[in-house]
C-alpha cells in the first residue's frame, strides 16, 4: 500500500511532471516564474487548489456522476466544482486567515481556469484512483508542478543579468529554457517501477 | 432520449445552483469590510507600482493613506493633482509636493572620459564596479551599463555613448535610478530648476584633466559669479544649492569646461 502511494508520488513529481512532460499549467509556468518569490506563491496557491479541488472531484464523480451514468458530464463538472471552490477558497481565506489570503490570494483568480488543476481532477479518474491514491496523486503532482516553477524562476533569473542577443530576448529564450529544462527532465523516463 | 437529456440538465444546474447558493451564503458569512475610500485613491493614483512612496504598490500606499500611517502627499509621480485628488477623499488639506526629475551627474561619455579596460562580464553596473573599482578612468564617472534604465518603471532613462540620460518628460522621479546606481551619480532635482552641474568627480583638477574632457575641476568660476550664492565648490566640484538658485545660468556661462548643462 505504501509502496503503491510511494511509487504514485515520484512518478507524479519526476516521471511525469506536469509542466514538464504533461505540458499542463503552462500559462502561470511562464507568467509567474519571474521572481522565485512570486513562483513560491504560486507552486502554494496550486497545491492548495489542485489537493482540495481532487477531493471534491472524486467524491462528485463517484457518488454522483458514476451512479447516474452521467461520466461524459465529467470535463464540464468538474470545471463548476473547481471554479466555484476557487472562489469559496479565497473569500474564505480572506475572512478566516488574512496572511495566507496575501501570500497566495493575487494567484487564486488565475488558478480558476488552470488547465493543471483540472488535468490532475480528469488524470485522477483516467487511472482509476482510489480517494487515498487520488490525494497523493494530486499532492504530489502540484508538488512536481512547484519544483518545475521554482527550477524555473531559478533559471530566469539568471537569464536576467545575462548577455542575451536582441533577436531572443524576452519569451524566445525563456521558451528555449523551458524546453532544456522539459528535455532533462525526460531523463527521469528512465526509472521504471 | 429526453430523460437522458433532462437528468443530466438537472444534475449539471443542480450543481450550479447548489454552488451559487454555497457562493453566496460564502459572500456574506466571510463578508470583510474594506474601506471604500481605499478602492477610490486607488483609481486616483497612477497605478505604476514603482514603490517610489516606500510602499509595496499603489493599492499598499492606498490602504496606509486610508489608515492614517502614510500623508496623502506621499506618491511624487502622480503630481499635484493626484495628491489634491487623494487629500479630497481623505477631507484633508493638501500639502503639495514640487515636481522632481532625475538628472545624471556625469557628462564623460565614451569619447570624452575613455574606459580604463573593456569590460564583458554581466551587463550590470554594480557587477561592473567590483572589479578594479570600475572599467572607467574616472572614479566617478558613469560606466553606461544601464542598471537605472533596467530599473526605470517609466522608460525615461536611455543610453548612449556610454552615459545615461534622463528623459525628463517621461520620468516620475521614484527615486529608483538613484538607489541602484553604484556611483551614486543620479540625483532628484527640482523640475522647474534648469541647471545642473553635469560631474560628481571629487578628485583634484589636475587629476580631473587626466581623466576626462568634461570633469569638474574646482576652479570656483561659478561659484564666483553666481549672484545668489547658490552654487559653492566642495570637494573639488561645483554644487548647487536649489533653494537658492534663479535660473539665471550666469554659472554656465561662466564655466570654463561647459559642464553647467542646461536641461
Amino acid at each position: 500500500m505504501m509502496g503503491n502511494l510511494f511509487v504514485i508520488a515520484i512518478t507524479a513529481i519526476l516521471m511525469e511532471n506536469f509542466v514538464l512532460s504533461k505540458f499542463l499549467g503552462i500559462c502561470p509556468f511562464l507568467g509567474v516564474s519571474k521572481k522565485l518569490k512570486t513562483a513560491l506563491g504560486m507552486g502554494a496557491a496550486v497545491t492548495f487548489v489542485i489537493v482540495l479541488s481532487a477531493i471534491v472531484t472524486w467524491c462528485v464523480q463517484r457518488f454522483l456522476l458514476v451512479p447516474l451514468k452521467l461520466e461524459y458530464l465529467q470535463t464540464i463538472a468538474f470545471i463548476l466544482i473547481i471554479a466555484s471552490l476557487v472562489q469559496f477558497v479565497e473569500m474564505a481565506l480572506m475572512k478566516l486567515v488574512p496572511p495566507l489570503y496575501e501570500s497566495l490570494g493575487i494567484y487564486l483568480p488565475l488558478i480558476t481556469t488552470n488547465c493543471a488543476v483540472l488535468g490532475s481532477a480528469i488524470l485522477i479518474q483516467d487511472n482509476n484512483y482510489t480517494f487515498i491514491e487520488g490525494v497523493v496523486y494530486a499532492f504530489a503532482s502540484s508538488i512536481g508542478f512547484m519544483l518545475a516553477m521554482v527550477m524555473f524562476a531559478g533559471v530566469r533569473e539568471r537569464l536576467e543579468d545575462s548577455d542575451i542577443p536582441e533577436f531572443l530576448k524576452g519569451f524566445p529564450i525563456t521558451l528555449i529554457s523551458a524546453s532544456l529544462l522539459s528535455l532533462a527532465f525526460f531523463g527521469f523516463q528512465g526509472l521504471k517501477f | 432520449m429526453i430523460k437522458a437529456i433532462l437528468l443530466a440538465a438537472l444534475v449539471l444546474g443542480g450543481m450550479g445552483v447548489l454552488f451559487g447558493i454555497i457562493l453566496g451564503i460564502a459572500s456574506k458569512v466571510f463578508h470583510v469590510d474594506k474601506d471604500e475610500r481605499v478602492g477610490m485613491i486607488l483609481q486616483v493614483l497612477p497605478c505604476a507600482n514603482c514603490g517610489g512612496c516606500g510602499y509595496a504598490g499603489c493599492s499598499a500606499y492606498a490602504e496606509a493613506v486610508v489608515k492614517g500611517t502614510a500623508s496623502p502627499s506621499g506618491c511624487i509621480v502622480g503630481g499635484e493633482t493626484c495628491v489634491s485628488k487623494v487629500a479630497d477623499i481623505m477631507g484633508v488639506q493638501a500639502t503639495t509636493k514640487e515636481k522632481k526629475v532625475a538628472r545624471v551627474k556625469c557628462g564623460g561619455n565614451c569619447f570624452e572620459a575613455p574606459a580604463k579596460y573593456e569590460y564583458i562580464g554581466v551587463q550590470s553596473c554594480v557587477s561592473a564596479a567590483r572589479i578594479a573599482g570600475g572599467p572607467k578612468n574616472c572614479e566617478y564617472g558613469c560606466f553606461g551599463l544601464g542598471s537605472c534604465a533596467k530599473v526605470c518603471p517609466a522608460d525615461a532613462i536611455s543610453m548612449s555613448n556610454g552615459i545615461a540620460y534622463v528623459i525628463e518628460s517621461k520620468c516620475v522621479a521614484c527615486g529608483l535610478c538613484v538607489s541602484t546606481c553604484p556611483r551614486r551619480i543620479i540625483e532628484l532635482v527640482p523640475a522647474s530648476k534648469e541647471y545642473t552641474v553635469v560631474c560628481n568627480s571629487k578628485a583634484k583638477g589636475a587629476k580631473v584633466t587626466k581623466v576626462c574632457d568634461v570633469g569638474c575641476i574646482g576652479c570656483k568660476m561659478c561659484e564666483k559669479a553666481c549672484p545668489n550664492g547658490a552654487i559653492t565648490v566642495e570637494d573639488n566640484r561645483a554644487k548647487i544649492d536649489y533653494t537658492k538658485c534663479t535660473n539665471c545660468g550666469l554659472c554656465s556661462e561662466k564655466c570654463p569646461r561647459k559642464i553647467i548643462k542646461k536641461f
